[in-house]
C-alpha cells in the first residue's frame, strides 16, 4: 500500500513524464500515439489523485494536512526554501478537479486535433500545462507556488499562440503572457511583504504565525494580500486585468476548455482559499477581492450578452463565473466558492467542447451571426450544449443551481454591504441565463445555414477559403490551419465519451452539496479551513436558503424565457432593442472600453518611456558618455604608444642599448 | 699581465660591434657585428675566469657560443628568405611593423 506522500509525488510526476516523452519523441510518434500517451499520463495522474484521496481519508481528521519534503534548496537562517508539497483536502480536491477534467479534455483532443500538423506538440504543451497547474495547487510553500504560477503562465502562452503563423494568435499569446507576468510580480511582492512579517516561506508555518506577526488589518499584511490579489486577478481574469482572456480564445478549442474555463483561471480562486488565514487577518484586502469579483461578474455578463463570437461568449461567461468564485472566497464562503469552481469546471468544459464541435462543423468559423439551425444536424452536440447551458444558468436541480445559490446565500449571510453584492450576484445570474440561451438559440435554432444543411446530407462543410475567424483574412494553410478534416462530436467516439461524461457530471455534480441535505464537500474541506473564523459559523437559515434557491430558480427560468422570446419567437425584437438602447449596446460591445483605457493609461506611457530611453537616454548617456568616453580614452592612449613604433631596427637597438646602459649605470652608482 | 688589457680589448671590440649594429643597413653586416659583440663579451668572461681561477666563466663562454650559433642559423635563414622573396636586403626598407 502506497502512502499519501508517494501518491502526491506521483500526481506531479505523471504529467511531467508525459510532457517529456511526447515532447522528445515528437517526430517519431505515429498517428494518434502522442495523444494516447498524453491522455494516459493525465489519467494516471487522476488515478494517483484518487489514491491520495483514499489515503487522506484514512487519516484522522486532525492529521489531514501533510507536508512532503523532497529536498531543501536552501536552509539558512531566515530562509527555508524547500521542494515541498502540501497534501490537504483543498489541494487533493483541486488535483481531482484538474486531473479529472484534464483527462476528459485530452480524450476529446485525441480526435479533435487529429488532423492538425502540430499534434505531438499540442499534447506536449497540454501535459506541461497540467504539470504546472498541479505544481501550483500542490506547492507547500510560496517559492514553489511562484514557480508553478509562472509555469502556468508560460504554458498558457505556448498554447494560446499554438497556431503561431496566425498573427492574431501570437498577439493574444503575448498579451496573456504580459498580463500574467504583471500578476507574477504582484504575487512575488505580496510574498515579500508576508515573508517580512512571518519569516517563513512554508504555508502551514505562515498560517500559524500570521496572527502573531501581524495585527488585524496591519498595513504590511494588507499590502501583501493586495499583492496576492493582483496575482489572482491576473490569472483569474478579473477586472481590470481580464482583457487577455477573451483574446486567448485564439487558441484551439480544447485549450479554451482546459485552460480558460476549467483549470488555469481558477488558480486565483484557489490562491485566495489557500491564503484564507491571511485574508481573514486582513479583511480590508478581502473586501477588495469581493468587490472586484462582483464588478467582474456584472461587467463580463453584460459583455457576454452582446458578443457575437461563439467562443468569446463562453469566455466572458467564464470571467463572470470566476467573479462569483472570487467574490465567494473573498467573503469567506470558501466551500461554496470551491464547489462552484468544481461544477463550473464540468459545465464550462462541456460548453467549450460543444462549441468546438459546432466550430468544426462551421469549418473554423466562430461567428454567431452566421450560425443557425444546428439542432437537427447535431443532436448530440445540441443536447450537451443545452445541459451545459442549463447548468450554467442555474436551472433547478442541475449542478450550477446549487453551487451558485450557495455562494449568494453565504455572501448575503455575511450581512452589511455584502448583501448588496449578493443582490448584484442575483442580477448577474439573470444575465447568465440570458446570454447562455442567446448563444444556444442563435447557434442551434433559426434559419438553416449551409454547414448545417451539408451535415444533414451526411457531408462535412468545407469553407472555400481558409480564413482567420477573428479577422476574416485569408490565411495560408501551412501552420495555424485546423486541418483539412474537421472533427465533430457526432462522428468521433472519444469526443462523445468526453462530452457525455462531462454532461453527466454537470447534472449530478450538484448533489454533493445540497443545502441542508448533503454536506460532502463542506465536511471534506473542513480540515483545511479549521482555523477559519467563518467556516463553520456562516450557515444561512433554512428560510433564507429557501428564498435564495427559489429566487435563483425564478431568475434562471426567467432569463431563459427572455432569451426565448427575444431570439426564437420574435427575432426582430433584438435589433429594435439595440436601437433603443444604443448607448448601452455601444459600451457593452466595446467591452466597456477596457482595452482602450489600458492602452491610454499603461501601454502608451510605457511605449513613450521606452522610446525616450532608446532615443535620448541610450544615445546620449550610454552611447555618448560611457561608451564614447571609454573609446576616446583608449584611442588617445594607444596613438601615443604607437608613435614609439617607428619600424627602424637601429632605433630599437639604440633604445635597448640606452636602457641597458642606464640600468648598468644605476647599479654601479647604487652599488658604490 | 694584468686584467686591464684583456678588458680594454674586449671593450674596444664590443664598441666596434655596437657601432656596426647601429650604423650598418645590410642585415648580413649587422649579424657579423653582433657576433663581434658576443665574442667581446666572451673574451672578458674567459679573462675573468682565468683571473679568479674557476671554470664558470669558461662554461658561460661556451653557452654564449651555442647561442651565437643558433642566432646565426636563424639570422642567415631570414636573410636567405628575404633574398628569395626578392625583398630589399636593407633593414631600413623593411619597416612594415611601424605603428
Amino acid at each position: 500500500m502506497m502512502g499519501l506522500e508517494t501518491f502526491g509525488w506521483l500526481i506531479l510526476l505523471c504529467p511531467l513524464a508525459g510532457a517529456v516523452i511526447v515532447g522528445l519523441g515528437f517526430r517519431v510518434w505515429p498517428g494518434k500515439l502522442a495523444g494516447v500517451i498524453g491522455t494516459a499520463a493525465i489519467a494516471l495522474s487522476f488515478a494517483a489523485s484518487i489514491g491520495a484521496l483514499v489515503a487522506l481519508l484514512d487519516q484522522p481528521a486532525e492529521e489531514r494536512q501533510v507536508v512532503a519534503v523532497a529536498w531543501d534548496y536552501a536552509k539558512t537562517a531566515g530562509v527555508d526554501a524547500q521542494l515541498s508539497i502540501l497534501l490537504d483536502p483543498l489541494s487533493i480536491f483541486m488535483c481531482l478537479v484538474v486531473t479529472g477534467v484534464s483527462t476528459l479534455i485530452h480524450l476529446y483532443s485525441i480526435s479533435y486535433m487529429a488532423s492538425d500538423r502540430g499534434y505531438s506538440r499540442f499534447f506536449a504543451y497540454l501535459n506541461f500545462f497540467v504539470f504546472s497547474m498541479l505544481l501550483l495547487v500542490l506547492a507547500g510553500n510560496f517559492l514553489l507556488l511562484i514557480v508553478g504560477w509562472a509555469f502556468v503562465g508560460a504554458a498558457s502562452y505556448l498554447l494560446i499562440s499554438f497556431w503561431f503563423r496566425r498573427d492574431t494568435a501570437t498577439r493574444a499569446g503575448i498579451k496573456a503572457f504580459v498580463i500574467n507576468v504583471v500578476g507574477d510580480v504582484g504575487l512575488v511582492i505580496g510574498t515579500y511583504f508576508i515573508f517580512k512579517g512571518t519569516g517563513t516561506l512554508d504555508f502551514l508555518k505562515t498560517f500559524e504565525g500570521v496572527e502573531e506577526a501581524f495585527a488585524r488589518n496591519d498595513g504590511d499584511l494588507v499590502a501583501g494580500c493586495i499583492g496576492l490579489l493582483v496575482g489572482a486577478f491576473a490569472k483569474s481574469a478579473q477586472v481590470p486585468l481580464h482583457t487577455w482572456l477573451p483574446d486567448a480564445m485564439e487558441g484551439p478549442t480544447p485549450v479554451s476548455a482546459l485552460i480558460h474555463a476549467a483549470t488555469m483561471v481558477t488558480a486565483g480562486v484557489y490562491l485566495i482559499a489557500r491564503m484564507h488565514p491571511l485574508f481573514e487577518q486582513a479583511p480590508a484586502a478581502a473586501d477588495v477581492g469581493a468587490i472586484v469579483g462582483c464588478a467582474t461578474l456584472l461587467i463580463a455578463g453584460t459583455i457576454a450578452v452582446v458578443v457575437t463570437d461563439l467562443k468569446r461568449v463562453i469566455a466572458y461567461s467564464t470571467m463572470s463565473q470566476i467573479g462569483y468564485m472570487i467574490m465567494a472566497v473573498s467573503s469567506a464562503a470558501y466551500a461554496a466558492g470551491l464547489f462552484h469552481l468544481m461544477t463550473h469546471a464540468f459545465f464550462k468544459a462541456l460548453l467549450f467542447m460543444a462549441a468546438g464541435s459546432v466550430i468544426a462543423a462551421m469549418a473554423g468559423n466562430q461567428n454567431l451571426d452566421q450560425m443557425g439551425g444546428f439542432r437537427r444536424a447535431m443532436p448530440f452536440t445540441f443536447a450537451c450544449m443545452v445541459i451545459g447551458g442549463l447548468a450554467l444558468s442555474g436551472f433547478p436541480g442541475l449542478s450550477g443551481f446549487f453551487s451558485k445559490d450557495e455562494i449568494l446565500a453565504l455572501v448575503a449571510e455575511r450581512g452589511g454591504w455584502h448583501v448588496i453584492l449578493a443582490v448584484l450576484g442575483f442580477v448577474g445570474s439573470l444575465l447568465t441565463a440570458v446570454y447562455t440561451f442567446r448563444m444556444i438559440f442563435r447557434a442551434f435554432e433559426g434559419r438553416l445555414v449551409e454547414p448545417a444543411r451539408e451535415l444533414m446530407r451526411g457531408q462535412l462543410y468545407h469553407a472555400p477559403e481558409h480564413t482567420n475567424p477573428a479577422t476574416g483574412e485569408v490565411e495560408d494553410t501551412e501552420v495555424g490551419f485546423p486541418g483539412a478534416d474537421h472533427h465533430i462530436a457526432e462522428r468521433e467516439g472519444t469526443m462523445k465519451v468526453a462530452m457525455g461524461a462531462l454532461a453527466v457530471l454537470s447534472v449530478v455534480g450538484g448533489l454533493l452539496q445540497i443545502p441542508h441535505v448533503t454536506d460532502v464537500l463542506h465536511s471534506f474541506l473542513a480540515p483545511t479551513f479549521e482555523s477559519s473564523r467563518y467556516y463553520e459559523e456562516l450557515e444561512p437559515s433554512t428560510g433564507a436558503t429557501l428564498i435564495g434557491l427559489l429566487t435563483g430558480a425564478a431568475l434562471s427560468i426567467g432569463g431563459i424565457a427572455i432569451a426565448y422570446v427575444l431570439w426564437v419567437r420574435d427575432p426582430k425584437r433584438p435589433a429594435a432593442l439595440r436601437e433603443r438602447l444604443s448607448g448601452a449596446h455601444r459600451v457593452f460591445s466595446n467591452k466597456w472600453y477596457f482595452d482602450e483605457i489600458i492602452e491610454r493609461l499603461v501601454v502608451r506611457p510605457f511605449a513613450w518611456f521606452g522610446r525616450f530611453a532608446r532615443n535620448t537616454f541610450e544615445r546620449l548617456v550610454i552611447s555618448g558618455l560611457f561608451m564614447g568616453g571609454a573609446t576616446t580614452t583608449v584611442r588617445a592612449g594607444s596613438s601615443a604608444v604607437r608613435a614609439a613604433q617607428t619600424g627602424f631596427l637601429r632605433y630599437y637597438a639604440a633604445l635597448v642599448l640606452l636602457g641597458l646602459t642606464g640600468l648598468g649605470a644605476y647599479f654601479l652608482v647604487a652599488g658604490s | 699581465m694584468s686584467m686591464t688589457w684583456y678588458l680594454a680589448v674586449s671593450a674596444v671590440v664590443f664598441c666596434i660591434g655596437m657601432a656596426g649594429v647601429l650604423t650598418r643597413r645590410n642585415p648580413l653586416a649587422i649579424l657579423l657585428c653582433l657576433e663581434l659583440m658576443l665574442n667581446a663579451s666572451n673574451l672578458s668572461l674567459v679573462a675573468f675566469a682565468r683571473t679568479h681561477g674557476n671554470q664558470d666563466g669558461q662554461i658561460f663562454a661556451l653557452i654564449v657560443m651555442v647561442v651565437a650559433a643558433c642566432e646565426v642559423a636563424i639570422g642567415l635563414g631570414l636573410i636567405v628568405a628575404l633574398y628569395r622573396r626578392r625583398l630589399p636586403i636593407d633593414v631600413d626598407e623593411l619597416r612594415e611593423l611601424q605603428g
